[in-house]
């Protein structure tokens, strides 16, 4: 298998330039100025081009030497989404697994639009339910072509013509689809094709290995963006202030201008740039500047006190998010009334690749190469930050290494600070030059963009029968949306729906439910992280759901069960990790159950752990039950499970970013502490039969590891987890 | 000027004596198979074999390297590395795959002087190896696996 860059054979680089007409409108700020317009209608698959003997249609490109390019609109940081989107093409279009080649599409939205979003862009789940008709259509239209070819070619009818394996025959006829390439590229694609039933799949359904994995165990030469090593190319790190928004005071850049290989030292609104010839000598070269901030300016709150202002707030009514029944009601005739707080830190995404973005700005035109995730966003907030055209600029998408959500930001902060670089490096009278902006870890960990620092706040109530009787939830937390392009969709009357989702809705028939929110303003930049609201509301739901079942004397499971009637794909999962997990856990281990639906998917997780005799605990093995619809790679589906809850665990164990005085108190993996492989439970992933239409798998996995661990805590230790992470009460 | 084996070949870099090896790799050397991930010796994504011991590249300088043996990711072939490389693929471990890197490097490294390694040993050998993508349950079936190949 092999990798191609598109750059060499991207005919259709110049058809699929990209414009601004239609899809979005620029307001006058600069970086975050963009607001994204209503969704555009993917141009389809009517465009072809022959260009010498390659067949070029926007997603699929059949080479001459019979290897087939599948082009990815989506990002792929691990999830699997180049290959999974590969592999929908391989199985309408016939192809062989050992042909296809895989790279990211140019960004342009006309053409590679995310459906559920109106721009190119990755996240909330989204990659494969929105690609899945598109991507076999793009498979299907393409054998057609070849079809249509050969049956031309030949003389035959084009139902006499056989394809398999990435052949075409007919009689004695046979050839492979890059012999035909040319000629097929002269073929008008079909209108409308009609893709294999569920029943012929080769390859859906079955697991397959992914097309770059081989590459990833030799170094990934050239596939990252932080290890681009364009000609005559230099390297930028930023000083960026102490404290959020903190202001420049003074500056004594002369030690670090004067040493060996800095080329210049550059202050930009986001800070002070090094500019040098390599990595290391620019990160020197930043020690050695001598920079003083503003007194006061910035955000100059700590944790401690944000902490004590967002307490306040749980007693204060919030913005009302649409309310069920009469909670207040139901609350005054409950029998028995179970009321808790809880506190979720601040916490960063630290993807192992840092942040990193490449820019190249010759003061007419502009090129980026990098991890992007929302490319139109990063595409048109670098075109405003130059002051060019979006035809002027292009945005090369690289594998990013790791994101969690990091590399989708609604203010391109990152590709806007390398255009900002790259503008103020010709300015400086320099000659356009590659210039490689990149994040240190200490950086990355000190830099902001944190899932929202979160308190919740429950009334529940139960009835004489251990029914719920009334429900009463408020939540505090900086919203995610609010002043990014993606406000208008996800803030209605006040409420940001990253904050409540997973309780407002909830799958639980719960009658009388209310939920209201603060939203303070905070200068810390928060960012969604890996499931989003999820990584919270779940586990305030769940680990409260257990509670409710013990007061009411009830079975977790079958509790459970009983809010559940409306929901059979959820309870199915819930039965499916049950059943798995058996009787019981490994001997002197204690269980904890959770069940919840994120991004259409529906995840179980059954925790058996251990608790140690120095109080710390382990845990041993997570079982679980997922649907996500028609299993498209069952072996993907369980790598992204076993990776979603070690991610939610890593968190719930031991990660929290804490801020003295506005400045972060964690700067690098020896403070801010990811799960290790000592700490990685024995994971069982089951998967659901189903037929339904797939839907995401990226992050359903981690909202229930949180609540399953505690509520297995709880068992072991009588004590209830309500302020993460577990390391603070001594348990990790 | 320090002088090494790089990957079986001899190698002079120009460079201060005080520059890790990491940025010699991947600066000088424009070799990027190398990760960086923390520049603290805390995470292992920039693991090479020094003299046969995995070691963090990102916390030794080349002041320190003269006349040592040093593989990376781009040249490690022996049979450990095989057989981890094999398994690597067989049971898709990598997801994002930016770690992979130097978990490969110090897995090869614990194959090649403990054939049979236990959980224990695993956790002892692969802990200073992160990987936030939690590809952890597949890396230690992976090598168990390799040991099986090597053993056959």
């Amino acid at each position: 298998m092999r990798l191609i860059d598109k750059r060499d054979l991207m005919p259709a680089t110049r058809a699929l330039t990209t414009t601004r007409r239609g899809f979005l409108t620029l307001s006058a700020g600069a970086a975050g100025g963009l607001l994204l317009g209503a969704a555009v209608p993917v141009r389809g698959l009517a465009q072809s081009a022959a260009e010498g003997d390659v067949l070029v249609t926007p997603f699929v490109h059949v080479m001459p030497d019979n290897t087939v390019l599948v082009l990815s609109k989506h990002l792929d940081m691990g999830q699997g989404t180049a290959s999974g989107l590969a592999t929908l093409v391989a199985e309408e279009l016939d192809a062989s697994m050992d042909q296809i080649t895989t790279d990211f599409a140019p960004s342009n939205p006309e053409v590679y639009a995310n459906s559920a979003f109106g721009v190119q862009g990755t996240g909330g789940s989204t990659a494969m339910p929105n690609s899945w008709e598109q991507y076999r259509k793009a498979g299907a239209t393409v054998r057609a072509m070849l079809v249509n070819a050969a049956a031309s070619e030949w003389g035959v009818d084009a139902s006499e013509i056989g394809v398999s394996e990435g052949k075409l025959s007919a009689g004695e006829n046979s050839v492979t689809f890059g012999e035909m390439a040319s000629l097929a590229a002269g073929q008008q694609p079909p209108e409308d094709v009609v893709l294999k039933a569920p029943e012929d799949w080769v390859y859906l359904g079955k697991s397959f290995a992914r097309v770059e994995v081989p590459q990833k165990t030799r170094g990934s030469v050239g596939m990252f963006g932080i290890d681009q090593q364009p000609e005559g190319g230099l390297v930028a790190v930023t000083a960026r202030p102490p404290r959020f928004g903190a202001t420049l005071a003074s500056i004594d850049a002369a030690d670090a201008k004067a040493m060996d290989g800095v080329h210049d030292v550059l202050e930009i609104p986001q800070g002070v740039v090094v500019v040098a010839d390599t990595t290391w000598k620019a990160m020197q070269a930043r020690d050695a500047l001598a920079l003083e901030w503003t007194e006061g300016s910035g955000e100059a709150r700590g944790t401690d006190a944000l902490m004590e202002e967002f307490r306040a707030l749980l007693d204060q009514p919030g913005n009302p998010a649409e309310p069920k029944g009469d909670a207040a009601a139901k609350l005054e005739q409950a029998e028995t009334i179970i009321e808790a707080d809880y506190v979720f830190p601040y916490l960063a995404h630290a993807p192992m690749e840092p942040l990193d973005m490449t820019v190249h700005f010759d003061g007419s035109s502009a090129q980026f190469w990098g991890g992007s995730q929302l490319q139109t966003v990063d595409h048109g907030t670098a075109a405003s930050v130059l002051g060019l055209e979006m035809g002027q600029v292009q945005v090369h998408t690289k594998w990013g290494g790791g994101s969690f959500g990091r590399r989708a930001t609604g203010d391109a902060h990152l590709v806007a600070e390398a255009a900002t670089i790259g503008k103020a490096w010709l300015e400086a009278g320099h000659d356009a030059r590659p210039i490689k902006l990149i994040y240190t870890r200490e950086d990355d960990i000190k830099g902001g963009y944190y899932r929202p620092l979160t308190m919740h706040r429950v009334r529940a109530g139960l009835d004489a029968d251990g029914n719920i009787s009334g429900w009463e939830h408020r939540i505090v937390s900086q919203s995610i949306a609010k002043g990014t392009p993606f406000e208008q969709y996800m803030v209605k009357e006040g409420v940001d729906d990253t904050t409540i989702e997973g309780i407002h809705p909830t799958p639980y028939a719960i009658p009388d439910l209310t939920v209201d929110v603060h939203h303070p303003d905070v200068g810390v930049p928060v960012l969604w992280w890996r499931s989003v609201g999820h990584t919270h509301t779940a586990y305030v739901m769940e680990t409260m759901m257990d509670e409710l079942a013990e007061a009411a004397g009830r079975d977790p499971v079958e509790f459970r069960l009983t809010y559940l009637g409306e929901d059979a794909r959820l309870a199915g999962a819930l039965r499916l990790a049950v059943e798995k997990a058996g009787e019981s856990g490994p001997e002197g281990t204690h269980r904890g159950i959770a069940v919840h639906k994120s991004f259409g998917s529906y995840v179980a997780e059954v925790a058996d752990v251990r608790l140690r005799e120095d109080g710390t605990i382990k845990v041993e093995k997570v079982t679980c039950g997922v649907d996500c619809g028609v299993p498209i790679n069952p072996d993907n589906i369980v790598a992204q499970v076993e990776g979603a809850l070690g991610y939610g665990l890593s968190s719930i164990l031991r990660e929290q970013i804490t801020m003295t005085d506005g400045e972060v108190d964690q700067f690098n993996f020896p403070d801010y502490t990811p799960l290790r492989i000592s700490d990685m439970p024995e994971v069982e992933v089951h998967i659901v039969p189903s037929t339904e239409a797939p839907t995401g798998i990226g992050e359903p996995g981690t909202p229930p590891i949180g609540p399953a661990v505690a509520n297995a805590v709880y068992k072991a230790t009588g004590e209830r987890v309500r302020s993460l992470p577990m390391s603070q009460h001594g348990l990790a | 000027m320090t002088t090494f084996t790089l990957n079986g070949k001899k190698t002079e870099i120009d460079a201060s004596p005080d520059m890790p090896l990491l940025w010699a790799l991947r600066d000088e050397l424009k070799m990027t198979g190398t990760k960086y991930g923390c520049g603290v010796a805390s995470c292992g994504a920039c693991t090479v074999h020094i003299d046969g011991v995995p070691s963090r590249s990102c916390q030794t300088y080349l002041g320190d390297l003269e006349g040592a043996t040093i593989t990376t990711i781009e040249g490690v072939e022996n049979d450990a590395a095989k057989a981890i490389q094999e398994a690597w693929v067989e049971l898709q471990v990598p997801q994002c795959g930016y770690c992979q890197s130097g978990q490969i490097m110090s897995a090869s490294a614990l194959l090649a002087e403990t054939p049979k390694p236990t959980d224990e040993d695993i956790d002892t050998a692969m802990d200073g190896n992160l990987c936030r993508c939690a590809s952890y349950a597949r890396i230690r079936k992976a090598i168990h696996r390799a040991a099986e190949i090597m053993e056959a």
